[in-house]
């Protein structure tokens, strides 16, 4: 199969309007955002493109629940993100959000299997951590510890933690920056996959270009604000990907 | 500076919290270390100058009478440097407004007045009785402030049944009764037991003994061996009732004296050790978790042409900050407390001086075991560390690997939750970390429970004594021994409701070449108030065909039940005997015999006589039984059961306290400087991974329950561990404090196990709490930037 589902149309799941963010480094004042508005959809698969300091990081970690705009306003499914506080966020990364590392951030003393465990353990309606893992191809690889795998094997633990509690929303920051293209193209075709049979909103944050060309809308990102949106007619598909 | 140690400093300052924590580690070593050292000296040296100024003697002789024309001839024993005759006689005394029986050792100041040659009256006010003036005395210090006496009171004393009403002219001290004690106690009773001195003419009269003696003391030609002098003074003072010389050695303030120097000593070593330890292995886990985050740095600097020896030294340098730190605040922490400390003593003691001196070699050592403990720490962990080439030190770690643990493998996996797992995991691949600080909890438990010890200890040794072995309400001693028949005047007193007849006989017990001063017990068959007791503390009845002998003495004069011994009695017809060695008794104070009255009377062959007898008295009648037997002139004392404890508890209570609390808090620190280290590395160690749960979705608590909950694990088997070595340190100080003066038996009340627990727990709560709110500011974005 060549092609993918043309992008879904329904409410958006996020809805973020004048975000702005001023970072105090030390005597300096770093502006990350500085006025962005966005929408993201049921099932999008989108991409975030960026030169590092373009504001992709601040960006998503708002959404994620991670950090809070200076000014500005985020809504996830009408609840008012940027009201809350740190206990709610918690809650809502929680039950509604899965995250993905560029450096995989597993607990080097759970295996596999309970690296995704630890997570479905404090979640509502969770696959089990081997249904998780075996979406990500890693049925065979549930009991070894992380030093037993490979880095993109790693990564895609780390997707299976991140989708074991079926969230509405898969962030994935530079999923891909510490592996090779080959091994990059797995752990996308994980993603692909998981976005495609769970239906999950995935936000992939990379500088690499050519990932772009999976997305249903890809979000140019420059000075910290939304420079350019593209939706590519044709989609690519992950394993057709290489750089 | 250069940009190297300004790196240290500002590394150090970056370390500051936990720098902390082990400099107080280190410090609280170092001050127990000065303390108890500048106490030890300052006490030795104290007492020195206080013999030397008093003159105390060499030897002790006492005996029945003897002419004061034998003067000359124990001046010509060879050796002999200086005699002093005396009278010494036991009084009771009545002070106003106390109504209780209160013993006096009477002491005879030369006849021509002034101070005696040997064994000085140290006058801390007023001054010595006038030589013409027979109803005036010396009062000892101790006894004067406990009833607040001054110059011009007046007490009644009874010497030999004659009652007179004695004027205080002075207070003072001698070196012969720093420590003062009455007869047969261990503890000293400052309000029940005075020291007096008195005119020899005044005393003469009282005693019937005109131009003669009972009492010698002696001062020996420098390089003298006294057991040459005693032999000569024994064979001419025979024939005059002599019981035997004796020397500084088996004095009783002298020994008593000397027994606790020990015993300060003991503690000046232990307790410091197990500080230093637990500082080096502080400084080790800190410095490596520190190496480990600067491995890149290493790295980095070894590529510009850094030195390996530079690089140790500047780490080095960096643990000899924290030990220095540590060290100097201990000193000047030891300095203090240790004057304050000497200062108590000194009012135990009474010694009308305190010569401190801070000891420099206690503070040298302290510097340098604390400097050496920390390059021992700091060694290990440098090795590994600047051994690695560059560009290996420049890349990141090899991720730490992990396995199942042996709970695992055991298949036992399916109870333990992720976090659980995690935990038990991270112990297991640094086993040697988790080991060393349950270690450390465990001293520190251990160190807390010795606090708590001592006080246990003397009150199951008063409990078994006081409550089981002497049941009686009043002891009665006489003069010297009389007759039975002294027995049915004193139970038909009104008021006392049982009386027994004792015999205690002065005795040398000799068996081979050694040989030991002291008292064997004669008790009546069925025998109620005064019970011998065995091993597991049931009492046991007095033989006729044999000695049964203290348990201390079986080791000390190297004795097998059914071995004869030699008796030698020291006062009547100083007959020597054989006897049998019936078995042994078990006691914790002192070390003597027991044998059936009428054997022990058999064998001594003075008749059929007693020496004293116990009383018990009906409730309240106390007073009553004590002012008519004040009156009867053989009564040479009367001795209150309830008294004597009361009076122990008062005078130790506090003290025992504050050794508790002393304790408490030095374990306390040792508590607070490992688990708050061990937490703040795990946090450092495991930020990232924290971080990392917090991000996807666990709560604070659920983290601090993670890292807290690991410490908790080794706190929770630190326990028993503390426990058993408690029991293990108590048992090593209770050797050190063995001798035949008495045994401190190894007992601890759960009070104080749980006393011990409770404060880890505490001090663990406390560290962690501490530790907690650096979790809750865990920056949750910057860790997922990072590879470790």
């Amino acid at each position: 199969m060549s092609t993918v589902s043309p992008p879904p149309v329904a409410e958006p799941v996020f809805h973020a309007r004048g975000l702005t963010k001023t970072y105090r480094m030390g005597e300096v004042e770093v502006q990350a955002l500085r006025g962005v508005d966005l929408d993201l959809f049921r099932s999008e698969f989108v991409v975030l493109l960026g030169p590092s300091g373009s504001g992709k990081s601040t960006l998503m970690n708002i959404l994620g629940g991670l950090d809070v705009p200076t000014a500005g306003e985020v809504w996830y499914e009408g609840h008012h993100l940027t009201g809350a506080d740190q206990r709610e966020l918690t809650l809502f990364r929680r039950e509604h959000v899965g995250f993905v590392f560029q450096f995989y951030n597993l607990i080097p003393s759970l295996t596999a299997r309970e690296n995704v465990a630890i997570v479905t353990e404090i979640a509502e309606d969770p696959m089990t951590p081997e249904e998780a893992l075996a979406r990500v191809d890693l049925a065979d690889r549930m009991d070894h510890f992380p030093a037993q795998l490979s880095g993109g094997q790693q990564q895609r633990v780390a997707i299976a933690r991140a989708i074991a509690k079926r969230p509405a929303v898969l962030l994935c920051d530079e999923p891909t920056g510490a592996l090779d293209s080959a091994t990059g193209v797995r752990v996308l075709e994980a993603l692909e996959r998981v976005n495609t049979e769970l239906g999950t909103t995935t936000v992939v944050i990379t500088h690499n270009a050519d990932i772009a060309r999976m997305a249903h809308r890809v979000l140019y990102l420059g000075d910290g604000r939304i420079v350019r949106e593209e939706r590519p007619t044709q989609r690519t598909p992950a394993r057709e990907l290489s750089w | 500076m250069s940009a190297l140690t300004r790196k240290g400093w500002r590394d150090l300052w970056h370390l500051r919290g936990q720098a902390l924590a082990i400099a107080l580690v280190i410090a609280g070593g170092v001050a127990t270390l000065v303390m108890s050292q500048s106490t030890y000296e300052s006490l030795t040296a104290t007492r020195e100058l206080f013999y030397r100024d008093g003159a105390l003697a060499d030897l002790w002789a006492p005996l029945k009478r003897a002419p004061d024309t034998l003067v000359p001839q124990l001046q010509a024993v060879p050796g002999v440097q200086t005699a002093q005759t005396r009278l010494l006689a036991m009084a009771t005394l009545g002070v106003p407004a106390f109504n209780e029986p209160v013993r006096a050792e009477v002491v005879s100041l030369p006849i021509r007045g002034g101070q005696p040659l040997l064994n000085r009256v140290q006058l801390r006010s007023g001054r010595l009785p006038d030589p013409d003036v027979d109803n005036e005395v010396v009062v000892g210090e101790a006894f004067a402030e406990a009833h607040a006496l001054r110059a011009g009171d007046t007490l009644r004393l009874t010497l030999r049944g004659r009652q007179r009403w004695i004027r205080v002219v002075g207070v003072g001290t001698s070196p012969e009764y720093v420590y003062q004690s009455p007869p047969g106690a261990v503890f000293p009773d400052f309000q029940r037991y005075a020291v007096l001195w008195m005119n020899r003419h005044a005393m003469e009269k009282a005693l019937n003994m005109d131009g003669a003696f009972n009492n010698v003391v002696l001062r020996l030609l420098p390089g003298t061996r006294p057991s040459a002098v005693i032999v000569d003074l024994d064979r001419l003072l025979a024939r005059y009732g002599g019981v035997g010389a004796y020397g500084r050695h088996e004095q009783t303030s002298a020994r008593y004296l000397e027994e606790e120097m020990r015993q300060l000593r003991t503690m000046a070593r232990l307790f410091p050790a197990i500080f230093l330890g637990v500082a080096a292995f502080l400084l080790h886990v800190v410095l490596m978790r520190l190496l480990g985050t600067q491995r890149d740095q290493i790295g980095v600097l070894k590529a510009f042409g850094y030195r390996d020896r530079a690089l140790a030294g500047h780490y080095l340098g960096m643990a000899a900050v924290i030990a220095l730190t540590g060290a100097l605040l201990g000193v000047a922490l030891g300095a203090v407390q240790g004057h304050w400390l000497a200062h108590v003593y000194q009012g135990i003691y009474r010694f009308p001086f305190l010569a401190y001196h801070l000891s420099t070699r206690a503070m040298t050592t302290g510097v340098a075991v604390s400097l050496a403990a920390a390059a021992a720490g700091a060694l290990m962990a440098l090795r590994a560390a600047v051994r690695l080439p560059p560009a290996e030190a420049m890349r990141a770690p090899a991720p730490p690997r992990f396995g199942p643990t042996l709970i695992e493998r055991l298949g036992l996996q399916r109870w333990l939750s992720q976090p659980a797992r995690m935990a038990l995991r991270d112990l297991e691949r640094r086993p040697g970390r988790a080991l060393f600080t349950v270690l450390g909890l465990s001293m520190a438990c251990a160190v807390m429970m010795v606090g708590r010890f001592q006080g246990d200890a003397i009150e199951h040794m008063v409990d078994t004594q006081l409550s089981i072995a002497q049941r009686h309400d009043l002891a009665v001693t006489f003069i010297e021994p009389a007759p039975r028949q002294a027995l049915f005047e004193l139970a038909a007193l009104p008021g006392v409701r049982d009386a027994e007849p004792l015999r205690m006989a002065p005795v040398r017990l000799i068996h081979g070449h050694r040989s030991y001063r002291t008292m064997i017990e004669g008790l009546p068959p069925g025998a109620r108030l005064r019970r011998p007791l065995d091993t597991q503390l049931r009492p046991v009845m007095p033989r006729t065909d044999g000695v049964l002998l203290t348990d201390y003495l079986q080791g000390m004069l190297a004795l097998q039940p059914g071995d004869e011994i030699q008796v030698q009695a020291l006062d009547g017809h100083r007959r020597l005997r054989s006897v049998r060695v019936a078995g042994f008794v078990h006691e914790y104070i002192g070390a003597q015999g027991y044998m059936d009255l009428d054997a022990l009377n058999r064998l001594l062959g003075d008749g059929d006589v007693v020496s004293g007898v116990l009383l018990g008295v009906t409730p309240g009648a106390e007073p009553d039984v004590y002012a008519r037997l004040d009156r009867r002139p053989w009564v040479a004392g009367i001795s209150s059961r309830l008294a004597s404890v009361r009076s122990f508890y008062d005078t130790m209570g506090e003290s025992l306290l504050v050794f508790t609390w002393v304790a408490a808090l030095l374990g306390g620190v040792i508590n607070f400087g490992l688990v708050y280290n061990a937490a703040r590395i795990s946090l450092s160690e495991r930020g990232r991974e924290l971080a990392s749960l917090r991000v996807l979705g666990m709560t604070e608590g659920e983290v601090s329950a993670l890292l807290l909950g690991q410490l908790g694990l080794l706190v929770a088997a630190s326990l028993p561990l503390g426990f058993t070595a408690g029991w293990w340190l108590c048992w090593v100080m209770a050797q050190g404090f063995q001798s035949e003066l008495f045994r401190v038996p190894v007992w601890l009340t759960t009070a104080t196990y749980a006393f011990a627990g409770m404060m880890v727990l505490g001090a663990s709560v406390v560290s962690a709490l501490l530790v907690r709110r650096r979790i809750a500011r865990l920056d949750l974005i910057a860790v997922l930037k990072t590879r470790e």
